[in-house]
């Protein structure tokens, strides 16, 4: 009998949970646009969620371009069939790692981070005070930082599987010797403008979308002390990467099924 | 100060995302593929289509003219249909052309090959919606093994 009643509570309040973050969002970025105030305040989030994530995005698309390249290498010299290392290389960037990993990626790196701000921003009343201000704090401080997350994570996605294919070209081209003009060729033929990169493009603002929206919502939300705040952190990280991991399985299913 | 050093690298950030977009675009994706723009539809009935799929190629002569866009089954003799997008660009197909299911290289993708045939005075051209008659089914290797170790057996 209690089981199902702590069952019943957590359905309550997950359900809760999910329209209050809708109308958080909705509050947030419906409303009379106001762009000369609103985009001094997204240059700077733009600068803080994308800039900042730059660095991290670049280094990891490299690598795990160069692991393709190294790893398809070995397995399909087995079969003389080393020009297929193209394709390979271009077509799980570009439909699978480049969307999800940048996900992964952002949910740590500025995911986490606007959480926290925004929590220590409940903490330290500052939100209260915006109020006292008549500044809505929808509009001032989640809504410029949800439309940077939205708009640099897709941007992103794209350095990351530019990178990656180089980094596969590298290690599959100039090390261990694949025919450069048949890895370009054959990868120009498999890949689809449409079908390929538009696919993965859509995958990357639906994962924007889900990541930064946990974010904000876990930080707006987060118990106004330290464990709140850390555990709201965690949350988000942890929430993210399971919706990513998720949807991307339903996407995947609905793209390339 | 401050604001501009911000704006200066927001710029850098959305170039260096064009510039990626501009690299998929140009080096990795064919966004000039056979099936871009305008295409017209035929069909061709084959007894055996093997491992052919929607969006494979249809190829003259090596060159690829358009892709295959729909497969069904013909509810009368239950035959394979065909259906394949052309490009407008490659259009006038003599209707003695010959489609012939064909794979590339030994394990390779399997592909319809075009043949066109000859011109004469009654021979009509290829129109939108037209079928192909003649056409060579697909190779399948249990049936050419079948064939060859039955006539060893003969001998």
């Amino acid at each position: 009998m209690k089981a199902i009643q702590e069952l019943g509570r957590n359905t309550l309040n997950t359900i809760r949970g999910i329209g209050n973050a809708t109308i958080m969002l909705f509050q947030a970025l419906v409303g009379k646009p106001q762009p000369l105030k609103m985009f001094p305040l997204l240059m700077r989030q733009l600068y803080v969620v994308g800039v900042q994530s730059m660095l991290i995005i670049l280094v990891s698309g490299l690598f795990i371009g160069m692991v393709l390249g190294l790893q398809g290498y070995t397995i399909l010299v087995d079969f003389g069939a080393e020009q297929a290392l193209g394709p390979m290389v271009a077509l799980s960037l570009l439909r699978e790692l480049g969307p999800v990993v940048t996900a992964l990626l952002f949910a740590g790196r500025a995911g986490s981070a606007l959480t926290a701000e925004i929590g220590l921003m409940r903490a330290t009343e500052q939100l209260s005070s915006l109020e006292m201000m008549a500044v809505d704090p929808l509009r001032r401080v989640i809504a410029p930082r949800f439309w940077a997350g939205f708009l640099s994570m897709p941007l992103l996605a794209f350095m990351f599987s530019a990178i990656g294919i180089y980094g596969g070209f590298v290690v599959g081209v100039q090390w261990l010797g694949v025919d450069d003009g048949a890895f370009w060729s054959v990868m120009q033929a498999s890949v689809e403008w449409q079908h390929d990169v538009m696919n993965g493009f859509i995958k990357s603002l639906v994962f924007a979308f889900v990541v930064t929206w946990i974010a904000l919502y876990k930080g707006y939300t987060a118990e106004p002390t330290s464990p709140g705040i850390s555990a709201a952190t965690t949350q988000t990280v942890v929430y993210s990467s399971l919706a990513v991991l998720g949807l991307d399985f339903v996407l995947t299913a609905v793209m390339f099924g | 100060m401050e604001a501009r050093k911000i704006e200066l690298l927001v710029g850098v950030f959305i170039t260096a995302a064009i510039a990626a977009l501009v690299f998929l675009a140009m080096q990795v994706a064919n966004t000039t593929g056979a099936l871009r723009g305008e295409t017209y539809t035929l069909y061709a009935k084959f007894d055996n289509i093997g491992g052919l799929k929607v969006r494979s190629p249809v190829k003259v002569g090596g060159v690829v003219v358009g892709r295959v866009s729909n497969i069904s089954l013909d509810s009368e003799y239950f035959e394979p249909v065909v259906e394949m997008k052309i490009s407008v660009q490659y259009k006038g197909f003599p209707d003695t052309s010959t489609a012939s299911i064909l794979t590339s290289g030994l394990l390779g993708e399997q592909y319809i090959g075009l043949e066109p045939g000859f011109m004469d005075d009654g021979v009509m051209t290829l129109e939108d919606g037209d079928h192909i008659f003649m056409t060579n089914s697909a190779m399948v290797l249990e049936n050419l093994i079948g064939q060859f170790l039955f006539s060893q057996g003969n001998d």
